[in-house]
């Protein structure tokens, strides 16, 4: 296995040629949680990625509740074995099984739930949770957020009551970049102070940078370590949208658009080929 | 009457004691409300299966999420709030994370239409049938007294997929036998006739066989269709009694645009045209009311349905 740096460059070369080739998506967000994704599937996740069973007994879940950022999970998980990497060239193409925002009517492996309207992937997780609980079933529930998605209502719905029934199961992680479609999360709706909200909620809340391993194992250690106090766990997690690619770096204007011939070339060159383009 | 009866009863009763059932025979269903236990005759199985019943709070789109979520390792969740908040206030959440995602939820809704009465025209949803048959992998249920919905509770555990099931507050006379069979998609015939079909669901069925009694008095024909199912649809009994007939009815208490009236006009449309009223709330919102007042304002009582059989006769006949 190629070492967690050399992964994520070609994650991060898959979403730009991804997005580029289709004229659409979501490269930002994607671009910025490359780290973290490749951490997730290649050192914390206890996946089958050779088996995949849409109800996933005795393995960890993860659910995508900002959908949009499909392209660095459909990277990950073909760069993980749950499908062929080349089927990356269909992304959002038609009767593709990599549609726009992931969905499961396809039966794409590795996807559980449909995501792109947000705010509801935290509710479906502590669902899942539940039944994880009720089954004997010690393996755990992972949510991917957005910041901004944070804006709509039933995520503090979802939030409230893993909270107050102690879905402790269940690890939330927000990618905090500070931006949405509109300019900075800060300016549309401010979300802060985030510690003290999901503190207020019943939460055990642990900061986080996005893009340092050394980072991530030391909270994820950390929340092993009080794996049984009874609390949801969340992660506020530091990311910078476009990370990787200086132009798409310290702006929103890449949360939802592609590059063109001559920006793809650009930003390939900053992110040398590791693993083999698919 | 025609049909044997067996007393009056609400069909939320119904559900609650195919709830209670279920919590006996199918260890894997569990329950979610969103304050409204009593309301939902769910009691029995919270106070049964306390470990498997899950009060949400009045948060009716985490309900909806969560209960998709727990149907990922094996559990059916029966969700229980009234009609209103089970499919207009939740639309989307049910759109992606049930339907879209094919999760076998069964979403059961109490309180629809009219006859939910006081409350008034906040919580008298009228819209439901029409949006949940929109949505693809979506089964329509709609039972007519207390003893199909007890029964239909029974027959959606079995069923694989997302189901919506509606039904209501008043006390309506009872005419399902308990050894019947209830069949989703199956329509059941209730009485033969030869003039005109008349095609209800829900509460509106009684009346509908009422009318077919004042219709017989008048030497009219009537067939009642009880179409428990609005989705899928049962089109080999709507053209088979048509064929017969050659007019039709349908009532619902429901609004006539998106509801089994339009379901059955579609049938129709395609593959048999024929003369169709409707009775139905036509295109506005109801009030503050009893539930007969209410009914009898908005036409949805039994003359009303004989009405709109003359009238769908007379165009047959012109």
């Amino acid at each position: 296995m190629a070492d967690l740096q050399a992964i994520a460059t070609q994650v991060r070369r898959d979403i730009v040629r991804m997005v580029h080739a289709v004229s659409s998506g979501h490269p930002g967000g994607s671009l910025g949680c490359a780290d973290f994704f490749t951490f997730m599937y290649t050192e914390r996740l206890q996946v089958n990625a050779d088996k995949f069973t849409m109800e996933g007994r005795k393995e960890d879940l993860f659910f995508l509740s900002n959908g949009h950022i499909s392209p660095v999970w459909y990277s990950i998980l073909s760069r993980s074995g749950f499908f062929p990497v080349s089927e990356l060239a269909t992304f959002r193409k038609i009767s593709s099984r990599l549609q726009g925002h992931p969905s499961v009517d396809k039966k794409l492996p590795g996807i559980r739930m449909a995501s792109g309207s947000l705010g509801q992937g935290l509710s479906v997780s502590i669902g899942a949770a539940i039944t994880k609980t009720m089954n004997g079933d010690p393996s755990m529930v992972y949510c991917l957020m957005g910041d901004g998605e944070l804006q709509e209502g039933q995520v503090w719905e979802a939030a409230m009551y893993a909270g107050s029934k102690g879905i402790s199961n269940l690890i939330g992680i927000i990618d905090y970049n500070n931006r949405q479609i509109d300019g900075d999360v800060s300016d549309v709706m401010g979300i802060l102070p985030l510690e003290d909200k999901w503190k207020a909620f019943g939460w055990d809340v642990y900061s986080m940078d996005g893009h340092s391993y050394d980072s991530m194992r030391d909270v994820f250690a950390a929340i092993d370590s009080n794996a049984s106090n009874g609390m949801p766990k969340m992660i506020i997690m530091k990311t910078e949208m476009g990370k990787g690619v200086d132009f798409m770096m310290g702006t929103h204007k890449w949360h939802g658009s592609a590059p063109n011939d001559e920006q793809l070339a650009n930003a390939l060159a900053q992110l040398p080929e590791t693993l083999g383009d698919y | 009457m025609a049909l044997k009866t067996f007393g009056n009863k609400d069909t939320r009763s119904g559900f609650g004691e195919g709830l209670r059932i279920l919590g006996e025979t199918n260890p894997e269903v569990v329950a979610l409300c969103a304050d409204l236990t009593g309301s939902l005759k769910m009691d029995a199985f919270q106070k049964n299966h306390p470990d498997r019943f899950f009060q949400i709070g009045i948060a009716e789109a985490n309900m909806m999420g969560i209960a998709a979520g727990m149907t990922i390792g094996g559990k059916i969740p029966f969700t229980g709030t009234f009609a209103n908040f089970s499919t207009s206030r939740v639309y989307d959440q049910i759109r992606q994370s049930i339907a879209y995602s094919r999760k076998n939820v069964k979403i059961c809704a109490s309180h629809a239409g009219l006859t939910l009465g006081e409350d008034g025209a906040t919580h008298q949803v009228l819209e439901d049938i029409g949006m949940m048959r929109m949505l693809p992998n979506m089964t329509v249920v709609v039972p007519a007294d207390y003893t199909q919905t007890l029964q239909a509770t029974l027959a959606i555990a079995a069923w694989d997929g997302p189901v919506y099931l509606r039904f209501g507050r008043p006390s309506v006379p009872i005419f399902t036998p308990d050894d019947a069979v209830f069949q989703i998609g199956k329509a059941d015939v209730l009485i033969q006739g030869t003039d005109v079909t008349l095609i209800a669901c829900g509460h509106m069925v009684w009346k509908a066989l009422e009318a077919q009694e004042q219709l017989a008095e008048k030497g009219i024909s009537a067939e009642v269709i009880n179409m428990h199912t609005i989705k899928p649809l049962d089109i080999e009994a709507i053209l088979s009694s048509v064929a017969k007939t050659g007019c039709v009815v349908t009532a619902e208490e429901h609004m006539m645009n998106g509801g089994l009236g339009d379901a059955v006009a579609q049938v129709l449309a395609k593959n048999s045209p024929a003369p169709q009223e409707f009775v139905a709330v036509n295109d506005t919102f109801g009030e503050s009311g009893t539930p007969n007042e209410l009914l009898k304002k908005y036409h949805l009582e039994t003359v009303d349905i004989v009405l709109a059989a003359e009238r769908a006769l007379a165009r047959k006949n012109a």
